[in-house]
C-alpha cells in the first residue's frame, strides 16, 4: 500500500456561530494521486481544505499529513507540506513583485540567499512564468496570476497541492495550459472544483462532499456517469459533455497517457 | 484588464538617480525638505537657489519638467489655503492692486507656497525615479516599524485592485440608470463606499489566510535592498548638502539674499 499523504478521519467542525459545516469526514489520499473534491456550494469543501493546513482546528476527528498530525506545534511543517492555492489569485499574491511573492513562503521557512533564489527560479519555471519574475502581480493577466499563485506554493516544495477552483475565470487556453502544468507536476493533488470536465480530465478519483459528509468516493468516470448521484448533490455535467466510458481508461502512471486521455476527453466533448 | 498603466508617478528612465538605492533617496529628500523648511521666508534668493537645485537634480535624473509640473496639482488644496491667508490674517494692511490685504498674511502665503512647492517637487522627483515597491523597501531599510512597512506595501499592492473594484461598481450603477448628479445621489454613493470597505476588509481576511497558509508567523523578512557604495552616498547627499550650504550662506550674508 502506498503511503498516505492526506489522512482525514471522522473530521467534524462547527463554526463559532454554531453552524455545523462538517459531520465526520473521512478522506485518504495516497502519494501521487490526483483527487477531485466535488460538491455543491456550501457543502463544506473550503472548510475541509482549511483543516488540511491547520487554519481551522478540528472539533472532532483527526487530520494527518504524511504521518504528521495537524496540531499547533506542527503548524509550520504542516503548512510547508500542504500547499493551498486559493481561488482568487489577488488574495494570494500580495507582494509588490512576483519574485518577492514566490519567495515569501520559502523565506518563512528560513531560506535565504542563493538557495532561496534557486527555489524561486525553479518554482516559476515549473509553471512557465520565469519571464515575469520582476513584474508586479497586478500587471499580469488573470491566467498568468493563477499560474504564479501555483508557483508561490510550489516554492515551498509541498507534499500535496490543494487547488481551490483552479479553472474558475480562466479562458479556454489558460485552462488547458494550467491542466498541462498540473499534470506535469506529478504531485499529490486535491482539486476542489465544480468543473466536472476538468475533474474528468485531471483526476482519476473523485470525492463528493455534500452536507458535510463524503457522499461518494470512486473512479471519476464512474462517478460522472451516475446521473442520479450527481443530481442528488446538485452537480451537473455541462451541456453536450459525455463522460468517457470507464473501460477506456488507462492508468495515469505513464507519461504519454495524460495527453492521450486529454485528447479523448476533448474529442468526446466536441462530438457529444 | 486596464491594469497596464499602474505607474502614475514613476517616470521610466535609466539615470544615475534612478539607480540610487531608495533609502538614500528618501534620506536625501528628508534632509532637503528640512533645510528648505528651516530657511526663513524673507531669503528669497535662497528659495530661487533651491528651485535651481531641484531643477538640476531633475535634469540629472532625465525627468522632464513637463512631467513634474502637471503633477504639482496635488498641491492645490494647500494653494487654496495659502491664497486665503492674505485676506483672513490680521495685522497691518497693504494695497495690492485693487485689493487691501494683510501684510503678515501675504508673507505667510508666500512662505507656504515656496516651501510647499519645493517639498512637493522634490517628493515628485523621488516618486518619478523610484518604483513604489522600492520606496517601501527603502523605508524598511531605514528601520520603519514592520507593521507600517506592511501597511504601505499592501497599499501599493491593492490600491489598484480596490480602484478597479470601484470602477466596476460605478459601471454597474450607471448601467442601471443611476446618475451622480445631485445631493440626492449621496446616500447611494455612501452605500457604495460602505460596500467597498466591507469587500476590502473581507479581502484582507482572505489575504491573511493565504499568508498563514504559506507559513507567515507575524515576522516579515523582506528582500534587503541593494548595498550603497560611497559614490552613491555622495551623489545622494549632494542635493541636501548643497541646499545646506545655500542656507548657511543665506544666514551669513542675510541682506544679500533678502
Amino acid at each position: 500500500m502506498k503511503p498516505q499523504v492526506i489522512d482525514v478521519r471522522g473530521l467534524a467542525y462547527a463554526y463559532p456561530d454554531g453552524r455545523q459545516a462538517l459531520y465526520g469526514v473521512d478522506l485518504a489520499v495516497q502519494r501521487a494521486e490526483r483527487v477531485a473534491l466535488l460538491g455543491p456550494n456550501g457543502a463544506g469543501k473550503t472548510t475541509l481544505v482549511l483543516h488540511l493546513n491547520g487554519i481551522l482546528t478540528a472539533g472532532a476527528g483527526s487530520v494527518v499529513i504524511s504521518g504528521l498530525s495537524v496540531t499547533r506545534e506542527n503548524l509550520p511543517e504542516v503548512r510547508r507540506r500542504v500547499g493551498i492555492v486559493f481561488q482568487d489569485p489577488d488574495d494570494q499574491l500580495f507582494m509588490p513583485t512576483v519574485r518577492a511573492d514566490v519567495a515569501f513562503g520559502p523565506r518563512n521557512l528560513g531560506l535565504r540567499g542563493e538557495e532561496l533564489d534557486a527555489r524561486v527560479r525553479n518554482a516559476l519555471s515549473l509553471v512557465g512564468m520565469e519571464g515575469v519574475a520582476d513584474r508586479a502581480p497586478h500587471h499580469l493577466s488573470f491566467g498568468q496570476r493563477r499560474k504564479v499563485a501555483v508557483a508561490t506554493v510550489l516554492a515551498m516544495e509541498p507534499d500535496v497541492l490543494v487547488l481551490d477552483e483552479p479553472s474558475s475565470n480562466l479562458d479556454p487556453a489558460s485552462r488547458r495550459e494550467l491542466a498541462q502544468i498540473i499534470r506535469s507536476l506529478r504531485l499529490t493533488t486535491l482539486m476542489v472544483t465544480h468543473d466536472l470536465p476538468y475533474a474528468a480530465e485531471l483526476c482519476e478519483r473523485s470525492v463528493i462532499l455534500s452536507d458535510g459528509v463524503v457522499a461518494a468516493d470512486r473512479d471519476t468516470r464512474l462517478l460522472l456517469a451516475d446521473d442520479e448521484l450527481l443530481a442528488a448533490h446538485r452537480l451537473e455535467l455541462p451541456y453536450g459533455f459525455a463522460p468517457p466510458p470507464s473501460d477506456e481508461r488507462g492508468q495515469s502512471s505513464s507519461a504519454a497517457h495524460g495527453d492521450a486521455s486529454d485528447r479523448r476527453v476533448r474529442h468526446r466533448w466536441s462530438s457529444g | 484588464m486596464g491594469a497596464q498603466h499602474g505607474h502614475l508617478l514613476h517616470y521610466h528612465a535609466h539615470s544615475p538617480v534612478h539607480s540610487l538605492p531608495a533609502h538614500l533617496k528618501v534620506l536625501a529628500l528628508l534632509a532637503f525638505v528640512v533645510v528648505v523648511v528651516a530657511t526663513p521666508g524673507e531669503y528669497y534668493l535662497a528659495f530661487a537657489a533651491y528651485l535651481a537645485l531641484v531643477g538640476a537634480a531633475a535634469r540629472f535624473a532625465s525627468v522632464p519638467w513637463g512631467y513634474l509640473l502637471p503633477r504639482l496639482v496635488i498641491e492645490v488644496p494647500f494653494l487654496v489655503f495659502a491664497l486665503l491667508l492674505p485676506f483672513i490674517a490680521t495685522g497691518p494692511r497693504i494695497e495690492l492692486g485693487p485689493l487691501t490685504v494683510s501684510e503678515p498674511g501675504l508673507f505667510a502665503a508666500w512662505t507656504l507656497l515656496a516651501k510647499g512647492t519645493l517639498g512637493v517637487l522634490a517628493a515628485l522627483l523621488l516618486a518619478a525615479t523610484t518604483e513604489p515597491a522600492s520606496v517601501v523597501g527603502g523605508l524598511h531599510r531605514l528601520r520603519l516599524p514592520t507593521a507600517m512597512v506592511l501597511i504601505l506595501s499592501f497599499m501599493v499592492r491593492y490600491v489598484e485592485v480596490v480602484a478597479t473594484e470601484m470602477r466596476r461598481m460605478t459601471v454597474a450603477r450607471r448601467s442601471r440608470g443611476f446618475a451622480e448628479r445631485s445631493v440626492r445621489s449621496w446616500p447611494v454613493l455612501a452605500r457604495t463606499a460602505g460596500a467597498l470597505f466591507i469587500r476590502s476588509y473581507e479581502r484582507g481576511e482572505r489575504v491573511h489566510l493565504a499568508m498563514l497558509s504559506r507559513g507567515f508567523d507575524g515576522e516579515l523578512s523582506l528582500e534587503t535592498e541593494q548595498e550603497a557604495g560611497r559614490a552613491q552616498m555622495a551623489q545622494a547627499a549632494s542635493l541636501p548638502l548643497t541646499a545646506a550650504v545655500v542656507l548657511v550662506a543665506a544666514l551669513t550674508w542675510g541682506p544679500v539674499f533678502a
